[in-house]
């Protein structure tokens, strides 16, 4: 394997997934069997809580200590859930995952069961990942044939069941709460909190949710070591990143970097720098949900920290490229338009904010914007903040927006004074 | 009545779950995959073995945009509509679409061959412009490419 990409290094060139065998060699299931058969659970969590691996999904939070929240004398059954409900706009990290390499998410899964006393695992896909989904189905059924999956795995006494769930669509799956109402075959409404989902999740028992690119972080960790894995990285987050970009740059693509790469670097080196004659204006770091940065902020390291101290989040990592040709009113027109449609309706700043910012914005793309129009944005993005609302839809619709509001302040007024969108 | 094939693919599930209205999602799209869309008598089918009436099937379906209500056609278009495929130029897209099919995006055409619904991110943005026909994915997509794929589902 190479050493400084654990993630897609393994990964066949022609697009093909690893089947077991090849898994296997490329050292698959070896840190499952060091576990199973060397490592109580508590020893799991503990390497993983060194390894300062951070959740990938966009939170952030550390998997080991998210882990240790399920405590030892809960009740059974205890579930996991691999969040691979991929519908973030701009984001298409975890298809790699679940295409090419499908085994390093079902060893994930395992571990993550076996950490929690998990007796059984789901892995929540977005309906749309077709063709990930048939790959997870066959190496879950590899995985059984093999014995990594059922009764008493390698002998360990350790037993976990692992289930494909195949969504039918809509943002708010990704949601972990409302995930388990989806999972229990209901409308994803998200769930009031407390209690948490480690306590009382999926069917109100104890549950763990991660994204499917942290859990496919945790078969190298406990195979190769947490300070390994920490020197991964050029940052104090363990680990590689998979880091995106999408928008008019001269290569979009995905790359797997040290956590801590430079925007610039991603920017400029992998994705080959704007497209000609086009100058970067604003990017998104890691998903619509968001707050802009712009060119200032080009050498600021793409981690937890350091993009927060930017004034943004390092989000899911895959940077959307605004560049001087299109106009931001327009772009953030479109980014509320989904917020304003995946809102599941529960709470009024969002369901009721949500659609009012989105009729604001169009109204300015199309020439009917109004004095008076800014000071309604900006309240609006006030009202949706942490603590208004169940979820994070709708503090996730305002990042772009406030900080649209604060980079492109100009851009709105034009559209405003001259009753019409420039770049139209 | 269902089918036994669709039958069987839902008590498949059965396993999976702890108990049977967790396999509603599931059951529907079994049925809708047979069936094209989900009629009031299809959710009264899958209701009656899963234990649930019609309504509660209709409160979960209406919540989910890959389950239809309505009937669709042959095949369906999901056009990404969301940021990275809208600054890549999606709109030329979607007009060229609506133009050659004659509907509006969420209609289908009078020879019931395409439905066009909008549809968030694809997850492949890197290759944007992106739709999906039925279950593929078509990526980097110009007008000219468009009318060859569409040839590709009579």
């Amino acid at each position: 394997m190479p050493e400084d990409k654990p993630l897609t290094g393994n990964m066949r060139p022609d697009g093909q997934a690893l089947d077991r065998e090849a898994y296997e060699r490329a050292g698959g299931y070896q840190g499952l069997r060091k576990a199973l058969t060397g490592m109580t659970r508590a020893a799991v969590i503990e390497e993983v809580k060194a390894s300062n691996l951070r959740g990938r999904g966009g939170a952030g939070f550390s998997t080991g200590l998210k882990w240790s929240f399920v405590p030892e004398t809960v009740p059974h059954p205890r579930y996991v859930v691999a969040n691979g409900d991929e519908m973030e706009p701009g984001t298409f990290k975890d298809r790699l995952l679940v295409e090419r390499d499908p085994h390093q998410l079902v060893e994930g899964m395992i571990l993550a069961g076996y950490a929690t006393g998990a007796d059984t695992g789901y892995v929540f896909l977005r309906g749309e990942y077709k063709l990930g989904a048939q790959r997870v189905a066959q190496a879950i059924a590899e995985a059984y044939g093999a014995g990594y999956l059922g009764k008493d795995i390698l002998h360990s006494g350790y037993s976990f069941e692992l289930y494909l769930h195949l969504s039918a669509g809509r943002y708010m799956c990704g949601e972990e709460t409302g995930m388990l109402n989806a999972l229990e075959g209901k409308r994803a409404n998200p769930r009031a909190k407390p209690p948490f989902p480690p306590v009382s999740g999926l069917f109100g028992m104890p549950t763990t949710i991660n994204n499917v690119e942290t859990l496919c972080n945790v078969p190298h960790i406990i195979r190769n070591g947490a300070a390994w894995f920490r020197g991964l990285s050029r940052s104090k987050d363990g680990g590689t990143k998979l880091y995106g970009a999408s928008g008019k740059v001269k290569r979009p693509g995905l790359w797997e970097l040290p956590m801590g790469t430079t925007i610039r670097e991603i920017l400029e080196e992998h994705a080959g720098g704007m497209r000609d004659g086009l100058r970067l204006r604003g990017l998104l770091p890691g998903g619509a949900s968001t707050d802009f940065l712009t060119g200032e902020h080009l050498d600021t390291p793409m981690d937890f920290s350091e993009v927060q101290k930017a004034g943004s989040r390092l989000g899911t990592g895959t940077m959307i490229i605004l560049d001087d040709q299109t106009c931001p009113v327009g772009m953030v027109s479109n980014l509320e338009h989904f917020f304003a449609q995946e809102s599941c309706g529960w709470c009024t700043p969002c369901w009721s904010g949500l659609g009012w910012v989105e009729r604001i914005l169009r109204a300015m793309e199309e020439g009917r914007g109004q004095p008076g129009d800014m000071e309604k944005l900006a309240f609006q993005t006030r009202f949706w903040g942490s603590g208004h609302t169940f979820c994070a839809l709708a503090p996730g619709a305002a990042e772009p927006l406030q900080s649209a509001l604060k980079y492109f302040r100009a851009d709105f007024e034009q559209h405003i004074n001259e009753k019409r969108c420039p770049w139209k | 009545m269902l089918t036994p094939e669709e039958r069987a693919e839902i008590e498949a599930e059965f396993p999976h779950y702890p108990n049977r209205k967790a396999v509603c999602i599931d059951a529907m799209k079994i049925v809708q995959k047979h069936r094209g869309w989900l009629s009031d008598d299809s959710l009264k089918d899958i209701g009656e073995l899963l234990g649930m009436s019609a309504a509660d099937l209709d409160g979960v379906a209406t919540f989910y945009n890959l389950l239809f209500r309505r009937p669709v056609g042959r095949h369906v278009i999901y056009l990404c509509d969301s940021v990275s495929c809208w600054i890549m130029g999606s709109d030329r897209q979607c007009s060229h679409l609506t133009k050659r099919l004659g509907v509006a995006a969420g209609e289908t055409t009078a020879d019931g061959r395409f439905t066009l619904l909008p549809v968030v991110c694809l997850g492949a943005c890197d290759h944007a412009p992106v739709m999906m026909v039925d279950d593929d994915t078509h990526p980097d997509l110009t007008p000219e490419q468009i009318d060859r794929i569409l040839e590709r589902y009579p």
